[in-house]
């Protein structure tokens, strides 16, 4: 793996433009041949607060945020120094440069606004020594003067862009593209100009002497810049979902406002209605009729479906929700991404109730599983959840184009037509026998109402092969081994009829192993390729499926290494929890690395994890990160 | 062949139809008023031309939720309070479906509150009947939303310090467009009304006053009924959004203290959810569920939309 790659971060407050112009540059480095990955750092208000993104580009294959950065531009924040705004934006101090510092490495580029960021600010820094002591090379620009000039206060955006295209000797053809892409006529012409004076104010006004140069790559094929949110709402409109029903909530809002914005141009139908109850109902209610549905939330609304979640599994009501997980418990931190659901996903509602829940690790995956997940949904008539993060939800990545071409499946699985209902069996006044206990894989065919002879009752409470109430002892036990028994039909499915959803990397030959799942996922591949590239014999594996869970896989994946570290977002490991009920052993084998701070995994964390585990030091990898010994330890 | 075939059936249809011929049968209290529902809705169905088979029933949980046990339509019996969420979301996916809720006095205006509001405000193409005898019957006899004030159960020995729902009132500040109450010992007037709010083109909201012979012997559902139409003491207009909250505001008084009045309150021609959705293009003009049978219809898929991702 080459080192040579960019990670450029723009700093400043909420509500500058900054996710606007990042997704633009983004692109821009793309289109210039490069791998990019985003990373959204934001606090949970909408106008002023600290926030940033980073833009990693290499020429290779980037999986995750990396380890620090290398560019930093810092905007300053406009609103913290508006005294008529005071009062309404608070007095927050937003100190773009002085909270970003930390993280940069070494031989790093430092450019700040210095109509924005006071000399005050600066001289507090002690920048100068600092810089010198790091090798950071530092272009104080008055990006705001250059962006009044020839516009408005708001484009130093641009003016920053034209800086950071000059400092790294950048074509500006792809900014330049984009721009008359996405801007209407009237901002464009100033924002060209400003973008072509600060590029050439820094060529001729300033000498270099930094080493970072824009990286060099090449694409193959076409390739598409897409959030995990876009991956989910594309997936489920190839699977065919027609309907989707919700509430907003921090990150879940992101599929939802996507799906509602091209949905009703495809014939389909979006509600946003009075809370989240009521949404995974109207899901089961459209799904009931005929029509693929969808519903989800985030943590804290998610609790509220687990009354339509368990009607869903009781009526053998298909039904797809999302779980986009933030920091918990109860309201926890909106904008900060944890992997604290997974029980609560895998076990919320009353009795024994099954569902099948996927947890993808990439974009791509993410598009991959959730087609999937309707698929077994309609097939199995069973709720499947989608689990994912707020890290997940919002970072941007490359994908080639060519993976998304495939067609739609608008099947509804296990639907009988009016003919095959004819020859099912009904009982004397009619009645179709919807929940026949005597199927091999659990699976009965059901009827949609307003079909010729299938009418019968679907309850929620235990009912008769025609869905009327009982309690019936032979009958409670007939229906649910049926419905049990779909779980290790779809097993069965998963390890036969499909790819693994379980991503491997790393050493095939090493005997440390390590395990997640969800989004930690690229950090650990990154990591893992660093350890290997160090000669250290370590592989890995990306767990997606949490129910029905691996056995098989994960069995043998743990029985080929001597000690497997679990790593995951949270404070009690759930998913090492999840894997030791499931396989119903490995305490002594299994360590872990937590980390719940509300900021994502970078692989050098990882790396830190592994080398603690392996000399078996009692020193923890950082104080943002936790280690969890094996049972007994 | 359409996938529907149930759906605009145009034959004569018996009223035995909607029984089913198994048991068991209700297990309802002898004498009480949830039978009354069920006969008044065996009536109006084939009146109003339904087949079973494209009539959908959306029931919550309690004795009323055992409505659909003992009708034989398509049926949907949820949970508790959830009936209209589910029930407008069918109506939505296949909007030839003839969708009925119904529900409890606890499950509709307690539990399910907030549902209703917002069905009744959305004016969705549908029929939601609640059956109300003023007091949660499966769970023994605990008060109820509608309870008097000063009704005395096991959950208020000292009796109700609350003051019950007004549930026309609430349907009519809500928004729904058809609202009627009527009373299981009035079987003729609840099979018409039921008829008309089948037939009207929009959310209508029937409270339909069930006596409960186990657990609330005091409730003034055993005295007889005054039909406000058909009483020359009570004239006002049903259409008029003013007249009608008047005449509301006294039966729901009266409804505790003198005469209990029955009949239709409001009705108005406020397009349904449905077709303000079609209209906004928010809503396709054919059934939804439809197009999944069709082999004609055109896919859209996602690829078309990565163009803004490249």
């Amino acid at each position: 793996m080459s080192d040579h790659e960019l990670i450029w971060r723009i700093a400043g407050g909420s509500g500058d433009g900054i996710d606007s112009t990042s997704q633009n540059f983004a692109k821009a480095l793309m289109r210039s041949g490069l791998d990019v990955f985003t990373h959204r750092h934001y606090p949970s208000r909408i106008r002023g607060g600290h926030t940033y993104v980073e833009i990693r580009a290499a020429g290779h294959d980037v999986q995750s945020r990396g380890d620090g950065y290398n560019f930093l531009l810092s905007l300053g924040d406009s609103f913290a120094r508006n005294p008529q705004e005071e009062a309404y934006y608070g007095n927050e101090e937003i100190k773009p440069l002085a909270e970003n510092l930390d993280d940069l490495r070494e031989g790093g580029i430092i450019v700040y606004d210095s109509g924005l960021v006071s000399e005050e600010d600066v001289e507090e820094l002690n920048l100068e020594e600092r810089a010198e002591e790091n090798d950071w090379h530092v272009f104080p620009i008055d990006l705001r003067s250059l962006a009044k000039e020839h516009g408005r206060e708001v484009m130093r955006n641009t003016a920053g862009v034209g800086v950071t295209a000059a400092l790294l000797e950048m074509d500006l053809e792809h900014i330049e593209d984009l721009m008359e892409d996405a801007m209407p006529e009237k901002i464009l012409e100033p924002n060209l100009t400003i973008l072509h004076d600060a590029y050439e104010m820094v060529q001729e006004d300033y000498e270099f002497e930094h080493d970072l140069r824009i990286p060099e790559g090449e694409h193959h094929e076409e390739q598409a810049l897409l959030s995990g949110s876009n991956a989910i709402a594309y997936g489920s409109i190839d699977a065919g979902c027609r309907f989707i029903a919700g509430y907003p909530m921090t990150p879940w809002t992101d599929v939802f406002t996507i799906m509602s914005q091209h949905l009703p141009d495809m014939g389909g139908i979006s509600e946003q209605v009075e809370d989240e109850i009521a949404a995974a109902a109207l899901a089961v209610g459209a799904s009931h009729a005929g029509v693929k549905a969808m519903s989800g939330s985030s943590g804290g609304g998610f609790a509220l479906m687990s009354e339509p979640l368990g009607l869903a599994e009781m009526t053998e009501t298909p039904i797809v929700l999302l779980e986009s997980m933030r920091a918990g418990p109860s309201t926890g931190m909106p904008t900060k991404p944890e992997q604290g659901d997974l029980e609560f996903t895998l076990y919320t509602s009353q009795g024994d109730s099954a569902r099948v829940v996927f947890a993808p690790g990439t974009i791509a995956e993410a598009y991959e599983q959730t087609r999937l997940a309707f698929h077994i949904a309609y097939e199995y008539q069973i709720p499947t959840i989608i689990i994912y993060d707020q890290k997940l939800s919002g970072e941007n990545t490359n994908v080639p184009v060519s993976f998304f071409d495939r067609d739609p499946e608008p099947s509804l699985g296990s639907v009988a037509t009016e003919d095959e209902i004819a020859e099912m069996p009904h009982d004397t006044s009619g009645k179709f026998h919807r929940f026949q206990h005597d199927v091999d894989d659990g699976v009965s065919p059901r009827s949609l109402p307003g079909q010729k002879g299938g009418r019968y009752l679907a309850t929620g409470n235990e009912h008769t092969p025609e869905g009327h109430i009982s309690e019936d002892a032979d009958n409670r036990v007939a229906q649910m081994d049926r419905r049990m028994a779909k779980l290790e039909a779809i097993r069965e499915e998963l390890e036969t009829e499909h790819e693994s959803n379980q991503t491997y990397f790393g050493d095939e030959t090493a005997d440390f192993g390590i395990i997640t799942w969800g989004s930690s996922q690229g950090a650990v591949e990154e990591a893992v390729a660093r350890l290997n590239d160090q000669g250290h014999a370590v592989k890995a594996v990306g767990v997606s499926d949490m129910m029905p869970f691996p056995e098989n896989e994960i069995t043998e994946f743990i029985e080929s290494v001597d000690q497997a570290m679990v790593v995951e977002m949270n404070a009690t490991a759930q998913f090492r929890g999840l894997i030791q009920k499931e396989l119903g052993r490995y305490g002594d084998k299994l360590t872990s690395l937590l980390k719940y701070n509300g900021n994502p995994f970078e692989p050098a964390e990882i790396v830190e994890g592994y080398e603690v585990n392996v000399d078996g030091g009692d020193a923890e990898p950082s104080a943002q990160v936790r280690i969890e010994p094996a049972a007994g330890d | 062949m359409s996938a529907f075939n149930a759906i605009g059936e145009d034959r004569e249809i018996d009223r035995n139809e909607f029984t089913p011929g198994i048991e068991p049968q209700a297990t309802w209290c002898p004498g009480c008023g949830d039978f009354g529902v069920l006969k008044a809705l065996k009536q109006a169905l084939p009146e109003v031309g339904l087949t079973p088979e494209e009539v959908l029933t959306v029931t919550g949980i309690g004795c009323s939720g055992k409505l659909n046990s003992y009708l034989d339509t398509y049926g949907f019996h949820t949970i508790h309070g959830r009936s209209l969420p589910v029930a407008r979301a069918a109506k939505l996916a296949n909007d030839g479906l003839e969708v009925i809720a119904a529900g409890g006095d606890g499950d509709g205006y307690g539990i399910g509150g907030n549902h209703f509001m917002h069905t009744a405000r959305e004016n969705h193409d549908m029929t939601y009947i609640v059956f109300n005898n003023e007091v949660f019957g499966l769970t023994k006899g605990q008060t109820s939303p509608t309870s008097p004030k000063g009704h005395t159960s096991k959950t208020t020995p000292h009796g109700n310090a609350k003051s019950p729902i007004r549930p026309l009132s609430l349907a009519l500040t809500s928004g729904a467009t058809y609202i009627a109450r009527t009373a299981a010992v009035n079987p003729n007037q609840a099979k018409e009304i039921i008829k008309e709010a089948i037939e009207h083109d929009g959310f209508a909201h029937i409270d339909f006053l069930t006596q409960c012979p186990t657990w609330n012997k005091d409730a003034r559902q055993y005295v007889p009924y005054v039909d406000v139409q058909e009483s020359d003491d009570y004239d006002f207009d049903v259409t008029d959004r003013q007249e009608a909250q008047e005449m509301m505001f006294e039966t729901e008084n009266e409804l505790y203290e003198g005469t209990v009045l029955t009949g239709r309150y409001f009705v108005d021609e406020r397009p349904s959810y449905q077709d303000q959705k079609k209209e906004l293009g928010e809503m396709p003009e054919e059934p939804l569920a439809e197009r999944y049978f069709d082999d004609d219809a055109e896919w859209e898929r996602s690829y078309d939309l990565l163009d803004r991702h490249k």
